[in-house]
């Protein structure tokens, strides 16, 4: 009787003999994916991120980068990969380039422009403000004011 | 006067970007693919899905790839060119039939007609994003190398045939 249920209690055994898929590496990949899909950009509604989209292409692109990640290929290898078919285009940050240093480099030009602007602006207007000499019967006058108030007939 | 003179400047080259800016389209990307080989395929025929063409048997001439499929409206706005095109036999069309139904696809070309040598099947759109495809109708020159000449973002019109794509393909005929 014993034996019996010794292979009773057993039998859940055999059940994980199918091999579970692995969740904490798929975890890890969808994250990865999800990481990728945000630095880029879908082809079709061109303001969204390839995570944002639901246009089937991106949805396509989604799979591709899933399989490249299954293929353990590394993020700089994936994104070359998109790089190579769709151009720069794909990136949310372009790379640094003959073609984008005024990209990169304009807002910088732009606030250096407006601090020079704004430098010459006060320098101008401080040169307007003509120095003014008080007399002695002036500033005694100045501080009447200031610690009676004006008097008020 | 002077005192306006500046930001009216500054108004007017702002003015000078936005109206440039107006005119560009978005969608059209310049494609890393000019001047590279062409992705190979190899894939089965729309009418013959038994038979396989592959984008190997094409090479020693100049040829023109289309995508299309029977569910986007842009195709059939340039289908009227492709098939003027291919009655001029100035050049062979290979049609690639983009992320769609066979039966839907057949009956498309049977209504509206067939420009193509032949039609491959790219159902899961994998040689479309092989070739940087993100919007269907596409379409590209391709020279007896093989290698992508030129890419038609949109469809086809008759001006950007006899402007830029019959010339090319003149020139790459006569390579």
């Amino acid at each position: 009787m014993r034996w019996l249920w010794v292979l009773i209690l057993l039998l859940p055994g055999l059940a994980s003999a199918y091999e579970a898929p692995p969740l904490a590496t798929n975890q890890q990949a969808e994250a990865r994916l999800k990481a990728l899909a945000v630095e880029l950009r879908c082809l079709v509604c061109q303001n969204q991120t390839l995570a944002d989209s639901n246009a089937p292409l991106a949805e396509d692109l989604r799979r591709e980068v899933r399989e490249m990640i299954a293929k353990d290929m590394s993020d700089r290898e994936i994104i070359d990969f998109l790089v190579s078919r769709y151009g720069d285009f794909v990136l949310y940050r372009p790379p640094w380039k003959l073609t984008t240093t005024l990209l990169w480099v304009g807002p910088f030009l732009l606030l250096g422009v407006g601090a020079t602007g704004l430098v010459f602006a006060l320098r101008r207007r401080q040169k307007k403000l003509t120095d003014v000499t008080l007399s002695e019967a002036e500033h005694n006058r100045v501080a009447q004011l200031l610690s009676e108030g004006v008097r008020r007939p | 006067m002077n005192r306006f003179l500046i930001p009216f400047g500054l108004f007017i080259v702002v003015v000078g970007f936005l109206a440039v800016g107006l005119t560009l389209n978005p969608r059209e990307l310049p494609s890393p693919l000019v001047g590279k080989a062409a992705p190979e395929f190899s894939l089965p025929q729309l009418h013959d899905p038994g038979k396989i063409i592959s984008s190997s048997d094409l090479k020693g001439k100049v040829w023109l790839l289309n995508f299309w499929a029977s569910w986007c409206g842009g195709c059939k706005d340039e289908h009227p060119v492709l098939i003027h095109l291919a009655q001029s036999g100035e050049v062979p069309i290979y049609g690639m039939d983009y992320k769609d139904q066979r039966d839907e696809a057949l009956a498309w070309l049977k209504e509206w007609g067939n420009p193509y040598q032949v039609v491959a099947v790219d159902a899961p759109g994998r040689v479309g994003i092989d070739y940087g495809v993100y919007g269907v109708p596409e379409t590209y020159v391709i020279d007896k190398q093989g290698v992508i000449r030129y890419k038609q973002i949109g469809p086809l019109r008759e001006d950007i045939l006899k402007g830029k794509i019959l010339p090319l393909v003149k020139e790459l005929q006569n390579q």
